[in-house]
């Protein structure tokens, strides 16, 4: 309203001060209405169908733009962080793997060690009890054939120094028998003694 | 109303200049004076074309034009070559653009009708700023938008904007409810409220959008020209130390030219800022 008074007031002072004019200078003249409709609508239209359309575009392209980068660059950070956390838990799953490999050849180790230890002594024990009974069965053996040597050889030795043929087999076996009984009560005196 | 405050200064302003003037220009020569005040009929220049049709073309109608093929070659240009990663032009122009959608459209009307009436606010603003800015551009130097034919198209414009938008938001009913009958008063002062409201939105709103422009292009025009004239006048006619005056109006219209720059800026946010708040009183029921 005071716009409207002021405005009028200043055109009107304008006015007074010239030579008078027809024109009111609020009142519009058909060319200018006529005018003012196409520039605006000739404007109008270019606004509408063909600038802002395409700064609407370009805008939401990169709109777009941005947002994908910056979706790209988090999925490449999640990307990253899955990958980290996937290599560390590998990481300690090696670890574990590798104190258990450790620990169980420790184990192994010890088991085929102790194992090997066993079967060793075993088999000293065994090697030294098959030589003791093949020493004690060749001990027979030769107190077998030394016996019946022995008295063969003793015997036709008697028979040659006595001169008489011990032909009663019976008899000869009695003397040999004794013979050896003194002989080896006599050697086992003297083996005692010489163990004590 | 604060608004008209710049054309209450320039009134001011005026009156006192060319009182000054006139009393400068009896004492220089006793009456015959060289001084050559602007008028109203500075907006009323000769008809070049179609003399007596409707479609008569003077000066300002070229100047409308060419303000026209300006503002939509700058921007069909930009629109055309705009790219996703804007040069310097691009930004310049979206800039403007910005300014309009963010300060204007998403101020005044929020994010969705914002971006619904973002296109009429970006053509307005730039409508007005280009046809104002032509006032001082040299061998121009008269706003396209100082005869009453342009503003009261783009008011008309407004004016059916925003009456559409109030049926389409509320129907007949509803927006004339609203807009004439606003709640929270007491019924018997409607036999008041209600003839202002209805002149208010009716008459009004787009009279005032259309004065408050041409007023005040036409008193920047005249602004500028005293200034000018002034100079002119005091420099080649006037006597001795007189001259001297003229230095000082030059200074003076080198002065306004920068707050005319000013002016159109601000009357195109104006017009564009008001023509948001009148839709924006429209589509919503209470205001």
């Amino acid at each position: 309203m005071m716009a409207l008074t002021l405005g009028s007031a200043a055109v009107s002072a304008a006015a007074e001060s010239t030579e008078s004019t027809e024109s009111n200078i609020l009142l519009p003249e058909m060319y200018d209405i006529t005018w003012s409709i196409v520039i605006v609508a000739i404007i109008g239209v270019v606004f509408y169908r063909f600038a802002l359309p395409r700064f609407q575009a370009v805008l939401d392209e990169r709109t777009a733009l941005i947002q994908g980068g910056i979706a790209k660059a988090e999925e490449a950070q999640q990307a990253a962080d899955a990958a980290l956390a996937e290599q560390q838990v590998l990481l300690a799953e090696a670890r574990a793997d590798a104190a258990r490999v450790r620990e169980d050849a420790r184990d192994e180790g010890k088991a085929i060690v102790a194992d090997h230890r066993t079967k060793a002594a075993e088999e000293a024990a065994r090697i030294t009890e098959t030589a003791h009974r093949q020493i004690e069965a060749e001990r027979q053996a030769a107190a077998v054939s030394l016996r019946s040597d022995v008295g063969t050889l003793a015997t036709e030795l008697a028979s040659k120094i006595v001169g008489e043929s011990l032909a009663d087999s019976a008899r000869q076996s009695r003397v040999v028998d004794r013979f050896l009984d003194e002989l080896e009560a006599a050697q086992g005196v003297v083996s005692t003694s010489k163990g004590a | 109303m604060v608004r008209a405050q710049p054309l209450t200064n320039r009134g001011v302003l005026l009156s006192t200049l060319a009182t000054s003037l006139l009393a400068a220009s009896e004492a220089a020569d006793g009456g015959e004076s060289a001084f050559h005040a602007p008028t109203v009929a500075d907006f009323f220049p000769p008809v070049i074309f179609f003399d007596g049709t409707p479609f008569e073309i003077n000066r300002i109608i070229l100047v409308r034009f060419l303000a026209a093929a300006v503002v939509i070659t700058l921007f069909l240009v930009a629109a055309y070559r705009a790219k996703v990663v804007p040069g310097r032009f691009q930004n310049a122009i979206e800039m403007i653009l910005d300014f309009v959608r963010r300060g204007i459209a998403v101020e005044v009307l929020g994010e969705k009708n914002g971006a619904k009436y973002f296109p009429l606010l970006a053509t307005i603003f730039c409508t007005v700023l280009f046809m104002n800015l032509t006032g001082v551009v040299p061998f121009l130097n008269i706003a396209a938008s100082s005869t009453i034919g342009l503003p009261l198209v783009l008011a008309a414009w407004v004016y059916v904007m925003y009456l559409t938008a109030g049926i389409k938001a509320q129907g007949l009913g509803g927006f004339l409810t609203s807009s004439l009958f606003p709640p929270g008063v007491p019924k018997f002062l409607y036999l008041l409220l209600t003839p202002i409201e209805f002149l208010q939105v009716f008459v009004l709103r787009p009279a005032t959008l259309a004065i408050r422009l041409l007023a005040n292009m036409v008193a920047g025009h005249l602004m500028l020209a005293i200034c000018f004239a002034a100079t002119q006048f005091f420099i080649f006619n006037a006597d001795g130390a007189m001259k001297l005056f003229g230095a000082g109006t030059l200074v003076a219209g080198l002065a306004f030219t920068l707050f005319e720059v000013f002016v159109a800026a601000l009357q195109a946010y104006i017009f564009a800022i008001l023509t948001a708040a009148y839709i924006s009183m429209s589509v919503e029921a209470e205001h």
